[in-house]
């Protein structure tokens, strides 16, 4: 196993956003009873003027976060996925995507690794519906820093953003290129390889250049692709990667049936055909566990990558 | 103070109304659907607001300092547009694209379409919200600006808007006006009978809110409720304005069938002659 530096993305948001506060006087943060945990009290303790807190009352929070925007500012909400995805789909829709209005949707504690909290708690859908709606950017960084470049980034861009975060301290995978400016639709080649490519996104970033190095013990030379952006997707370094290396792995901590993988299929199957396998969970609901018995348990490890690798190789003859 | 309006202000809003009801009639005739009880029993209100206590200019609907217009109840569009055209924001011709195909005038306000709309509404619920944010931005801003948001009386069944009464006054939105067109029905029949909503001023009154209650066809008593929403400090207002489901054509007044639903030619002919065409 690999040595990783540990950080967590929560505070790289904090942290992104006392930073636009300072910057830009027409940034407003909305909170809905969980700014301690999402990280959006650091905003508040030193904008208290510019933070406003709905309570449990996620909708209200985000067609608010739209009259916002409206009146000219960049509103951003932030709480948890499972509450800002499904519970307000409606007003996403209606109130931010429909009229194109400046609402960053920030939500922390995606997918499974929220752990004993169990399956109420663990949003494993939202890129599916994120992703289906018009005018929507959707956005899953791979690790803190990167959050903060990402968030700045989409305070950047006039328009709705959905951007996906862990509760977990997570390996800090990006450091590894020149630290750049977040690009949004543009993935980043993580490593070099020629027989296969491995697609990752968020956590799973991570651990597909710690199954590359795995792979690389079986004399299999994997590129790692950092899939950041999910919409609109990099499609031309797809393309190119699976033109080069002939096979294709992704890997998400999300519903695998609708995710960056389908994302990515669709891509392939309608520009370059190549052997593919996608890591996810199946279609299933999760449950309380510690986050590393819950990525186990729902096929989220780096020797699900590397097996399905191994899968995808054989179909290709070697 | 009801009385302190000039009669040729009253005279001028009337004829108005007058107008915006013939244009919802050959709207939603000209388009085939639409939904006119709900734009009549709203028209006197939004004729007040634009044509006497919103400022707001329409060659230029995107000014900072206008006051903003949110139509919750975004099936009133008609009536809306209505105004909108009155005042200049685009010709009166374009009225009859509503619901066409490539129109500026869709089923429900769209921002982004139509010059002078403020919020994309349609999906009930959503408005009040919107304007709660405008509000809280014209303060951020040291703004001048009110935010005036229209409720259809239904709406108020959807949870939202309780969640929107309650950080409102936690906000002391004092900008902000919400007005509701008690006109007693919804879709499915009498608002009592599908989801009672009374005693309706005693709810807004337990979430913190400055209540009047203002018979809505009556432009004094409009007029009237929008100085004394001013005058508030500190809290937000709402006005429960008592109107008529499809006033101004004796046979949609009060009448469930009208809610959604065009009138036949017949009916348009009837409708239009009693708005005062041909008079």
């Amino acid at each position: 196993m690999k040595k990783w530096e540990l950080k967590n993305q929560r505070d790289a948001f904090g942290e992104a956003l006392i930073e636009l506060g300072e910057q830009r006087s027409d940034i407003v943060v909305a909170s809905a009873d969980l700014s301690c945990s999402v990280k959006t009290g650091m905003f508040a303790e030193k904008f208290p003027e510019r933070h406003f807190n709905f309570g449990i009352a996620e909708q209200n929070m985000i067609s608010a976060c739209a009259g916002f925007a409206a009146a000219g500012k960049t509103a951003f909400a932030s709480t948890f996925a499972i509450f800002v995805t499904g519970r307000v789909y409606d007003q996403i829709r209606q109130s931010v995507a429909y009229p194109k209005l400046d609402v960053k949707i920030v939500a922390t504690h995606a997918g499974i690794t929220v752990g004993g909290d169990g399956a109420t708690h663990q949003m494993i859908e939202d890129l599916a519906l994120m992703r289906v709606l018009p005018n929507m950017t959707v956005i899953v960084p791979a690790d803190a820093p990167e959050t903060k470049r990402a968030v700045m980034a989409a305070a950047e861009y006039k328009g709705p953003v959905y951007i996906r975060l862990g509760r977990a301290n997570i390996p800090v995978c990006t450091n590894i290129q020149e630290c750049q400016d977040f690009e949004i639709g543009k993935a980043s080649i993580m490593r070099e390889g020629s027989d296969i490519t491995l697609v990752g996104t968020g956590i799973m970033v991570a651990m597909c250049i710690e199954a590359a190095e795995e792979l690389k013990k079986h004399k299999i030379d994997a590129k790692v692709i950092n899939m950041s952006t999910i919409k609109p997707m990099d499609e031309k370094t797809l393309i190119k990667a699976a033109r080069e290396t002939g096979g294709m792995v992704t890997a998400e901590e999300h519903n695998v049936m609708v995710g960056m993988g389908s994302a990515v299929a669709m891509t392939l199957v309608e520009n370059f055909h190549v052997p593919m396998k996608r890591v996810g969970i199946a279609d299933s609901f999760g449950e309380s566990g510690t986050s590393d018995e819950l990525m186990e348990k729902y096929g989220l490890t780096v020797d699900h990558i590397v097996d399905a690798a191994h899968d995808v190789m054989k179909r290709r003859g070697r | 103070m009801v009385n302190s309006y000039p009669d040729k202000d009253i005279k001028m809003l009337e004829e108005m109304a007058g107008k915006v009801r013939r244009h919802i009639i050959e709207m939603i005739y000209g388009a085939g659907s639409g939904h006119p009880g709900g734009s009549l029993s709203a028209t006197d209100i939004l004729v007040a607001l634009y044509f006497m206590e919103m400022n707001h200019k329409a060659n230029e609907p995107e000014w900072e300092d206008r006051d903003r217009f949110v139509l919750s109840k975004g099936h009133a569009a008609p009536a809306l547009y209505a105004c909108l055209a009155e005042s200049g924001y685009f010709p009166i011709e374009e009225l009859k694209t509503i619901r066409k195909i490539g129109s500026r005038l869709q089923g429900h306000p769209d921002m982004r379409k139509t010059p002078g709309v403020d919020a994309s509404t349609g999906s009930e619920g959503q408005g009040l919200s919107m304007g709660i944010g405008m509000a809280l931005a014209a303060k951020l801003d040291r703004k001048k600006y009110r935010v005036y948001v229209m409720l259809g009386d239904g709406e108020n069944n959807c949870g939202q808007i309780w969640e929107a009464a309650m950080s409102a006054s936690q906000f002391k939105v004092d900008n902000l006006v919400a007005i509701i067109d008690r006109n007693k029905l919804q879709l499915d029949g009498p608002t009592e009978k599908i989801m009672s909503l009374e005693p309706l001023g005693d709810k807004w009154k337990a979430f913190g809110w400055n209540v009047l209650e203002i018979e809505g066809h009556n432009f004094r008593e409009i007029l009237a409720a929008f100085k004394k929403a001013k005058d508030t400090k500190g809290h937000p207002t709402v006005i429960i304005a008592n109107t008529i489901k499809g006033k101004g054509v004796s046979f949609m007044e009060g009448a469930v069938g009208f809610h959604g639903k065009s009138p036949n030619k017949e009916e348009y002919e009837k409708a239009m002659k009693e708005l005062g065409v041909g008079k």
